[in-house]
C-alpha cells in the first residue's frame, strides 16, 4: 500500500521537475530553437550550403554580441532594458568619423576608435545615468524617446559637422558627411581576420568572438568586485542598500555609464565587421534587435546573466541569417524583415506584459 | 458638471505651461521670416494639413483622460483605416459612399485591434507607453505578412493592376483617386488667393469641430466621468467601484478608432496610400503635434490638440524651406522637424516621470 501510494506521487513529483526544466529553459527559447533547427533542416534537406550559413552566422552572431552585452549592466542597475542603446552608439559613431577623418588605418586606428567612442560615451552615460534617475518608473521610455531625439538630432550633425576629408564628404557641395562610410583600407574586416581559421569549411572570426568573450568575461568579472556587486545589491533592495551606505542614485549612473561604454565600443566592432559605417537615420532602432536577443535568451525586464546574452545572440542572429537563404528558396521575396518585425517585436511584447516582473 | 475647483496654480508652473507653445510660435515666426514664407502660402499650406491631421491628434485624448498616458498604440488604429480604404478603392466604389463605406468597414477592425492593445495595456501596467510603441512595430509586422505575403497568395485576390509583379502583395503605392477629396469638396468652396484657387475643406472641417464637441460631450458622460477618476487616482477609482480594467479596454478601443477615422482622413486628402508606410509615423508626429501645445501626458483638452495641430505643422511647413534659405540645405530642416518632434516627445516623457518621481518622494 505504501508503496503504491508513493508512484503518484512520484509522478507529479516528476511532472513538476519537468514543468520546472521547461520554465528554466523557457517557451520562447525553445519555440526559437526549434524554429531554427526546422531552418536548418530544410537547409540540409535542400542541400544548401551549410557551411556558408555557419560562417554567416558565426560572423553576425560576433558582430552583434557587444550590443546585447551593453544591456546586460542596465538590467543589473535596475534600470530596466536599456532602449537608450543608441546613445551610446552615436558616441562610437562620432569616434569613427574623427579617426578615419585624420586618415588613420590599421590596429592603432581600431584602438584608438574604441577609446574615444568610450570617452565620449563616458559624459554622455553621466548625463543619461542623471535624467533617468529623475524619471523612475519610466525609464524604458524616456530611453527610448531620448535615443530617437540624440540620432535625429546627430544627423544634422553629421550634415554640418567640420569634416573636410573627401572621402568621407558628399562629392558634390563637398561638405555633409556621407550616409555610409566604407572602412575598405582603414580597418575593414581587421578584428574578424585576426587568427580567422577555417575548420570543416566553416571559417571562425577568430579576433571579433575573441572579443565578444573577453568582454562577456570582463563583465561577468566586474559584477563580482565589489563596485559591481555594489549595483547589483541596490538595484535589489535600494532601501537595504542605503542603510549599508550605498546610493542607488550612485549606482544607477554607474550601470548606465558601463552600458553606455559597451555600447560605444560595441558599434566599434560591428563597424569593423561590417566593413561601413552608416550614419543618419541607421542607429535609430538599433536598440530594438539588440534587446530581442537579451530577451530571446531568457533574460526579463529585471533579470539578465551572461548566458542570456550568449545564448540569445546565437539563436536570434542565427534565425536572421539563415531565414532569408532558406525561406527565398520556398517563397519569393523577403520575408525575413516581416519576420523579423515580427519576432523582434513580440517577444519584447512578452517580456513587458509578463506578469511579476516587475 | 460642477465647475472643477480651480486650484491656485503658482506663477511658475503656469509659465512652464505657456512656455512650449510659445517657444514654438517664436521657433514658426523666425522660421517664416527667414523663409520669406509669405501668410498666404502659410494658409494654403495649413488648411490642407490641418484637415489631414486633427482627427488623428483628437484621437489621443480619451486614453490621456484615462491615465493610460500617450497612446503610441494609434499606428494601429491607422492601419485598420489603411486596410479598409484598400478593399474600398478595390471594390470601386466612390466619392463620398466609398468613404463612408471605408469608415464602417474601418470599426470593426479597429474595434478588434483596439480590445487587442487594450487587453496588452492591461497586461502591462504601468508601462503602457513602451508597450503600445512596440504593439505599434509588431503590428506592422502582421500589416506586411498580411498586404506584402498573403495577398494573393492565401487570400485570393483577382485585381492584378495593384499587385506586385512576382504575383502577390500589394504594390508601394495605391492611387486611392476614388476616395480623393470627398469629404474634403462635399460642400465645394474655392478661395482665390494671390490668383490662384485655393481649396477649404469646409465639410472636413465641420466633421473635426463634430469630433471635438463629441470630445467635451464624451467628457462629460458618465463612461468620461469614470475615465477621468481612473486617470486621477486609479486606487480610488477602484474603490469606488469603477471597473478599471473595463473601461481602460474601452478608452483604449474609442482611440483606435478615432485613428483609424483619422487615418482615412489623412488619406482622402493626400489621395495616394503608401501602402507600407503612410502609417509609420502616425504616432509620433500626432503625438508630438499634441506635446508642443503644452498639453501633458496626463492632461490634454481639445484646445490644446487644435492649437498643436496647428503650431506643429506650420513648423513643418516652415523648417525645410527655411533650412534652404539659411543653411543652403533644405535636408538640415528636414531632419531639424524630425528631431523637434522626437525632443518634444522626450521632454514631455522626462517632465512626466520627473514630476511624478518628486510628487512620490514628497509625500
Amino acid at each position: 500500500m505504501v508503496v503504491e501510494a508513493a508512484a503518484p506521487a512520484e509522478r507529479a513529483g516528476a511532472l513538476e521537475t519537468l514543468r520546472e526544466q521547461l520554465r528554466e529553459v523557457g517557451i520562447p527559447r525553445l519555440v526559437i530553437g526549434v524554429f531554427l533547427l526546422a531552418l536548418f533542416g530544410i537547409a540540409v534537406a535542400t542541400h544548401m550550403d551549410l557551411r556558408g550559413l555557419i560562417t554567416d552566422s558565426l560572423l553576425r552572431v560576433a558582430r552583434n554580441g557587444l550590443l546585447v552585452l551593453a544591456l546586460l549592466p542596465a538590467i543589473q542597475g535596475g534600470l530596466g532594458l536599456n532602449f537608450g542603446l543608441p546613445i551610446g552608439i552615436v558616441c562610437g559613431l562620432v569616434a569613427c568619423v574623427i579617426t578615419l577623418n585624420a586618415g588613420m588605418a590599421g590596429w592603432p586606428a581600431l584602438g584608438l576608435t574604441a577609446l574615444i567612442g568610450a570617452a565620449l560615451a563616458v559624459p554622455a552615460g553621466i548625463g543619461y545615468g542623471w535624467l533617468l534617475n529623475r524619471t523612475r518608473g519610466q525609464e524604458m521610455m524616456v530611453g527610448t524617446y531620448l535615443g530617437f531625439a540624440v540620432v535625429s538630432g546627430m544627423s544634422i550633425f553629421w550634415t554640418m559637422a567640420p569634416f573636410h576629408n573627401s572621402l568621407l564628404v558628399w562629392a558634390i557641395g563637398g561638405r555633409g558627411l556621407r550616409t555610409t562610410l566604407t572602412l575598405a583600407g582603414f580597418y575593414d574586416r581587421l578584428l574578424d581576420k585576426l587568427w580567422s581559421f577555417p575548420i570543416a569549411g566553416v571559417s571562425i572570426p577568430t579576433g571579433t568572438l575573441l572579443v565578444f568573450a573577453a568582454a562577456c568575461a570582463l563583465v561577468g568579472l566586474f559584477f563580482r568586485t565589489r563596485a559591481g556587486l555594489t549595483i547589483a545589491a541596490a538595484r535589489s533592495n535600494p532601501r537595504f542598500a542605503r542603510a549599508a551606505g550605498i546610493s542607488d542614485e550612485r549606482t544607477r549612473v554607474q550601470a548606465t555609464v558601463f552600458s553606455t561604454v559597451l555600447a560605444a565600443v560595441g558599434i566599434v566592432v560591428f563597424c569593423q565587421s561590417y566593413g561601413f559605417v552608416q550614419l543618419y537615420t541607421a542607429p535609430l532602432l538599433m536598440a530594438f534587435p539588440a534587446v530581442a536577443c537579451l530577451l530571446i535568451g531568457g533574460a526579463t525586464v529585471s533579470r539578465a546573466s551572461l548566458t542570456h546574452v550568449v545564448v540569445g545572440t546565437l539563436l536570434f542572429q542565427s534565425i536572421l541569417t539563415v531565414a532569408l537563404p532558406v525561406t527565398s528558396q520556398v517563397i519569393q521575396g523577403d520575408i525575413t524583415e516581416t519576420a523579423r518585425l515580427i519576432i523582434q517585436n513580440g517577444m519584447i511584447l512578452y517580456a513587458l506584459t509578463r506578469r511579476g516582473e516587475r | 458638471m460642477p465647475p472643477r475647483p480651480r486650484a491656485r496654480v503658482p506663477l511658475h508652473p503656469r509659465l512652464a505651461h505657456a512656455a512650449v507653445p510659445l517657444l514654438f510660435v517664436l521657433l514658426c515666426v523666425l522660421g517664416a521670416i527667414a523663409g520669406h514664407i509669405t501668410p498666404l502660402f502659410l494658409i494654403r499650406e495649413m488648411l490642407a494639413r490641418f484637415a489631414r491631421n486633427a482627427v488623428l491628434v483628437l484621437s489621443l485624448l480619451v486614453p490621456i483622460l484615462a491615465g493610460l498616458g500617450l497612446n503610441f498604440g494609434i499606428v494601429i488604429g491607422a492601419m485598420a483605416g489603411q486596410a479598409a480604404a484598400i478593399v474600398v478603392t478595390l471594390w470601386g466604389v466612390r466619392g463620398i459612399a466609398g468613404f463612408a463605406l471605408a469608415w464602417v468597414l474601418a470599426a470593426p477592425i479597429a474595434v478588434v485591434l483596439g480590445i487587442a492593445t487594450g487587453w496588452l495595456f492591461n497586461r502591462a501596467r504601468g508601462r503602457e507607453m513602451v508597450s503600445g510603441l512596440i504593439a505599434g512595430f509588431f503590428a506592422n509586422g502582421a500589416y506586411q505578412l498580411v498586404f506584402l505575403f498573403a495577398v494573393g497568395s492565401l487570400i485570393p485576390f483577382h485585381a492584378r493592376e495593384v499587385l506586385l509583379p512576382q504575383g502577390f502583395g500589394l504594390r508601394n503605392t495605391i492611387d486611392l483617386d476614388g476616395i480623393q477629396y470627398a469629404v474634403d469638396d462635399l460642400i465645394p468652396l474655392r478661395v482665390v488667393l494671390e490668383g490662384s484657387s485655393v481649396r477649404v475643406p469646409l465639410a472636413t472641417f465641420a466633421i473635426i469641430g463634430l469630433f471635438c464637441a463629441l470630445n467635451l460631450f464624451f467628457q462629460r458622460t458618465k463612461l468620461g466621468q469614470e475615465l477621468r477618476a481612473m486617470g486621477q487616482d486609479p486606487h480610488v477609482a477602484a474603490i469606488a467601484g469603477i471597473p478599471i480594467e473595463r473601461n481602460r479596454v474601452i478608452a483604449t478601443v474609442i482611440s483606435t478608432v478615432f485613428a483609424a477615422w483619422g487615418q482615412l482622413f489623412f488619406l482622402q486628402n493626400l489621395g495616394t496610400l503608401n501602402t507600407y508606410s503612410s502609417h509609420e509615423q502616425v504616432g509620433m508626429f500626432s503625438i508630438a503635434a499634441l506635446l508642443v501645445s503644452g498639453a501633458t501626458v496626463t492632461r490634454a483638452t481639445v484646445g490644446q490638440a487644435i492649437l498643436g495641430t496647428l503650431l506643429f505643422h506650420t513648423l513643418f511647413v516652415v523648417s525645410p524651406i527655411a533650412g534652404r534659405v539659411l543653411l543652403g540645405d533644405a535636408q538640415i530642416g528636414e531632419f531639424f522637424r524630425v528631431f523637434v518632434a522626437y525632443a518634444v516627445i522626450s521632454v514631455a516623457l522626462v517632465l512626466h516621470a520627473w514630476q511624478k518621481g518628486s510628487r512620490k518622494s514628497s509625500s
